[in-house]
């Protein structure tokens, strides 16, 4: 038994955010697979102009804009958009941070240096701005979007996967398989690899967060998901367009960007605490 | 005796685990007298440290004290306000702690983290309580404290750190000195250093001193009297040499057992090390009766379901056992 | 001391120099496309003679180490070409927006510090209390929302219903212009800062040292005072520096959300409009501050941290 007081933590964490978050992303899962099913309509063709800029009531649950899309259907369609922007980035984000760190730890010498060097620069560099460039490069379009958010935030799971090797390095394990006559593939997907599965998962969770409200923001600007595709950040940016007109259009895509964020922020948080317990991952 | 000047009665430490209260501490009963130095030994985990914390007020969640009384002086503090705590601490309790290092304030300089005890306790000004610190620094045998008083923790070495510690915790001449594992965490030969000032500047301020710690060669040798704790109970107190000479308990017994001795082990024939089988049991499985009990060569049936009492012994003796002597 | 502070200087100068050189690759990849856009685009039909003449001065024929040293030489000197579509210079351009993006990065962080650190402070003292859980929903739910969507809210709320504050623009520079959107770009890093700040204090709260500042007799207050205050502030300048960054990403979003004129706006219409130099001079420059940003955090650390100061 320790003397040391237990850190107390507000009732948010632990528990309850593990299932609040877990819950609000499952319900954001369902409703982008469910798509189909669940709308009213097709949220790009069915634009009937003598339904524009109606209020949420019976008919429109959520209202329509002013090509008279229904609104309700756009949303449950961008959470497609969304979510596939999040998972496909953070797979891109975790494949090339993971790879880059683990050889940079593992064989050292000029290409950690390389490494080493380019996440520094990428940490130079506001991730954000950094998307916004590349799309500037590559134009609109989802392929685009998740290059340039895949290609612009692995620097976390790098810095990671890079201090995971080292640490296994400097315990011995590696030199312990090596004698063992383990290739060095071998070495860093069965012993390095399950070190860092546990910090890399919250890194992804949370990253989809990110990921997804850098998608609105890009999508907003104009340079991410064009409209008439119904991504939520695009309906946004008609949103503020028709904002005396259509002032219902403002809420909803917002809100459903909020609670796909916080359930994938509460989710990660949750997930923190049982995954990563020493904190590897905490920001700071 | 000198007059008492802490008594500890009853003293029940109570640890909250979910739903459950265990009681990390039972039945803790000593005293010690003006100027006398007191020795309390065990094991980690068997309540020593969070019995110093409870005298000085210092329990944190989940620990609380759960019962039994603290008298300082003849007052009892054991349900005082903090605001009384507060100021009984430092200026008549000081307490120092095993990691030097972590104790003391990274960003601060140390002379400052020294006069902040006597602008806080005597109302001196930071320019009188520099000067008084540096004073503490000469007095802990620091060389050319004048300097000193300036460098910050991560600049001294271990056992400069403890120095300053000690002038901090003296810095208001209180009546006791609680020093939980003051030496462990230094190298050996600093250890002997430490313990001698500790020692010599008791003495000259007529500080009693509560010595807390695993070592009981080390506390026998400075202590007047030790008490031996086990699983939160006091299992054994006596005079420092009876408690070496002459061990009631079985627990102490295997403690100075085990203690190497040079030469006598190979004079007698023994070649290994002697210990004490098993392990310390944790606060949840507390076995029932005589806490030692798996551990005890001479357990027997009434030792599995009794808990013993006290039983008090000539010279100002204790012990806790159904089998002892 | 002065070595410390000589050494970190000394790192920024090659991230500099990759940055500057990254900005520059990533446009001349296809900066083909970045004037051919302007055919493509069907808003304007060049003339093909005209759109020769602007590859010749534009220097696109050219191998790309001469470019580059030619981008390099110009850049050193400040000159950062002149702009596609007003021809003027883009320092120039620039020049005239930094002003409005530094008071709305600066009024964003004051908002962010002000209240997120006090928050953080607050629900440390008092863990698990109401303040405490209060405190720590608002942060996650900060994190979680679009700040440009927040400052739509805002403006919709403010400046269109209850008409208390304008709803877009610069106006004479004055407060009530600053209001809506330094909110809005502060909402997210004050989030970050307020649970970042919870748990350096709580950190700080059951460290070692300040259990023996308690033992030495002194109230609460005096600990916090004394004692937490500086040791729980050194980890919170990193993430205010950190948060710069991200800061300078959002404020692009929410210039354009309400009309600011700043260089985030500028960065979007040129790239709108197919204006390479004005692009490449934006990122240039946002990319310039952050890393002055990241230096001062360095420097400010130094300062306060004694264990840096004489490096052992």
């Amino acid at each position: 038994m320790t003397l040391m007081p237990l850190k107390l933590v507000p009732k948010l964490r632990g528990g309850t955010s593990l299932w609040i978050g877990g819950g609000l992303v499952a319900l954001a899962v369902f409703v982008a697979v469910a798509a189909p099913l669940i709308a009213r309509t097709d949220p790009v063709m069915d634009a009937n102009l003598m339904n524009a800029e109606i209020p949420p009531g019976w008919e429109f649950p959520f209202g329509t804009d002013a090509q008279g899309r229904d609104i309700y259907s756009r949303i449950v369609y961008g959470a497609r958009i969304s979510l596939t922007v999040g998972i496909g980035s953070q797979i891109l984000n975790s494949l090339i941070g993971v790879s880059l760190g683990l050889t940079a730890g593992y064989w050292g010498g000029w290409w950690d240096d390389f490494v080493t060097g380019l996440t520094n620069l990428m940490l130079a560099i506001p991730s954000l701005i950094f998307a916004l460039a590349i799309m500037a490069i590559l134009g609109p379009g989802l392929t685009s979007l998740l290059a340039a958010l895949g290609l612009t935030a692995w620097s976390y799971s790098c810095r990671i996967a890079r201090a995971q090797v080292l640490s296994l390095k400097s315990q011995g394990y590696i030199q312990a398989a090596r004698i063992l006559g383990y290739g060095d593939l071998r070495i860093m997907f069965t012993q390095v690899l399950p070190n860092i599965l546990g910090p890399l998962i919250v890194i992804a969770t949370l990253g989809m967060g990110t990921a997804i409200l850098s998608e609105a923001a890009l999508s907003f600007l104009g340079l991410g998901i064009r409209p008439p595709f119904p991504s939520w950040g695009s309906m946004l940016s008609e949103a503020r367009d028709q904002i005396n007109t259509v002032p219902w259009l403002s809420i909803f895509p917002g809100v459903a960007i909020f609670l796909t964020v916080l359930g994938l922020n509460l989710l990660g948080d949750g997930l923190r605490d049982i995954l990563d317990p020493q904190s590897t991952t905490r920001r700071s | 005796m000198t007059g008492s000047l802490l008594k500890v009665d009853g003293l029940r430490i109570a640890l909250a685990s979910g739903q459950t209260t265990y009681n990390a501490a039972e039945d803790v009963s000593f005293e010690i007298g003006r100027g006398e130095a007191f020795g309390l030994v065990g094991e980690s985990g068997c309540g020593k440290s969070i019995t110093a914390l409870a005298i000085m007020g210092l329990l944190k969640r989940p620990l609380s004290l759960g019962g039994g009384r603290i008298v300082l002086d003849g007052e009892e503090i054991q349900n005082a306000s903090p605001a009384k705590m507060r100021a009984l601490r430092g200026s008549r309790i000081g307490m120092i702690f095993q990691e030097p290092m972590t104790a003391l304030n990274p960003l601060s300089p140390v002379g400052r983290q020294i006069a902040e005890m006597f602008v806080l306790h005597q109302r001196a000004s930071w320019s009188e309580a520099m000067d008084r610190a540096e004073d503490a620094l000469r007095q802990v045998h620091v060389p050319s404290p004048e300097r000193r008083i300036k460098d910050f923790p991560h600049q001294l070495s271990g056992g400069m750190r403890q120095r300053v510690m000690i002038a901090i915790a003296l810095a208001c001449s209180p009546e006791l000195l609680i020093a939980d594992e003051p030496t462990t965490a230094l190298d050996v030969t600093v250890q002997a250093e430490i313990i001698d000032l500790m020692a010599e500047l008791c003495a000259a301020k007529g500080t009693a001193i509560l010595m807390i710690s695993h070592d009981l060669g080390l506390v026998a040798n400075m202590c007047q009297r030790v008490a031996v704790m086990y699983a939160g109970r006091i299992v054994e107190a006596q005079p420092a040499e009876a408690i070496f000479a002459a061990p009631q308990h079985p627990y102490t017994q295997g403690l100075v057992n085990s203690l190497p001795r040079l030469g006598e082990r190979s004079k007698r024939g023994q070649q290994r090390l002697r210990e004490i089988a098993g392990v310390v049991p944790s606060i949840q499985a507390y076995p029932t009766g005589c806490r030692f009990n798996p551990r005890c060569p001479r357990a027997s049936d009434v030792c599995l379901t009794t808990p013993p009492a006290i039983t008090p012994l000539p010279a100002d003796s204790l012990v806790r056992c159904h089998h002892h002597g | 001391m002065i070595l410390v502070l000589a050494r970190r200087l000394a790192n920024v100068v090659p991230t500099l120099v990759a940055v500057i050189a990254l900005v520059f690759l990533l446009f001349s990849v296809l900066p083909g496309s970045f004037i051919s856009g302007m055919g493509e685009d069907g808003r304007t039909t060049i003339d093909p003679a005209v759109m020769e003449r602007m590859r010749k001065e534009m220097g696109l024929d050219d191998p790309l180490p001469e470019r580059f040293a030619k981008y390099i030489a110009h850049t050193a000197v400040g000159d950062l070409g002149k702009s596609f579509r007003t021809r003027e210079p883009v320092t120039y351009l620039i020049g005239q927006r930094i002003w409005p993006s530094l008071k709305l990065m600066f009024a964003a962080m004051a908002f962010a510090i002000a209240v997120g650190v006090t928050l953080g402070f607050l629900a440390a003292l008092r863990p698990g209390s109401l303040v405490d859980t209060v405190s720590m929903v608002a942060a996650i739910s900060g994190l979680s929302l679009s700040q440009f969507w927040f400052g739509l809210m805002l403006m919709y709320l403010f400046a269109l219903t209850l008409h208390w504050l304008p709803s877009f623009g610069y106006g004479d520079g004055g407060i009530r212009h600053l209001i809506l959107p330094a909110i809005a770009l502060g909402v997210g890093p004050m989030a970050l800062l307020a649970r970042t700040t919870r748990a350096a204090v709580l950190d700080v709260l059951n460290a070692d040292f300040v259990r023996t500042a308690r033992a030495k007799g002194m109230s609460e207050r005096r600990v916090v005072e004394w004692h937490v205050l500086r040791n729980a502030l050194v980890l919170v300048i990193t993430i205010i520096g950190l948060q710069f960054g991200s800061l300078m990403g959002q404020a692009v979003v929410v210039e354009k959300l309400f009309a600011w004129p700043g260089v985030g706006s500028l960065l979007i219409d040129s790239v709108f409009q197919r204006d390479m130099p004005a692009v490449q001079g934006c990122i240039l420059l946002i990319v310039l501050f952050f890393l002055a940003i990241n230096t001062l955090v360095d420097i400010a650390y130094v300062a306060i941290d004694p264990r840096i100061r004489y490096g052992r």
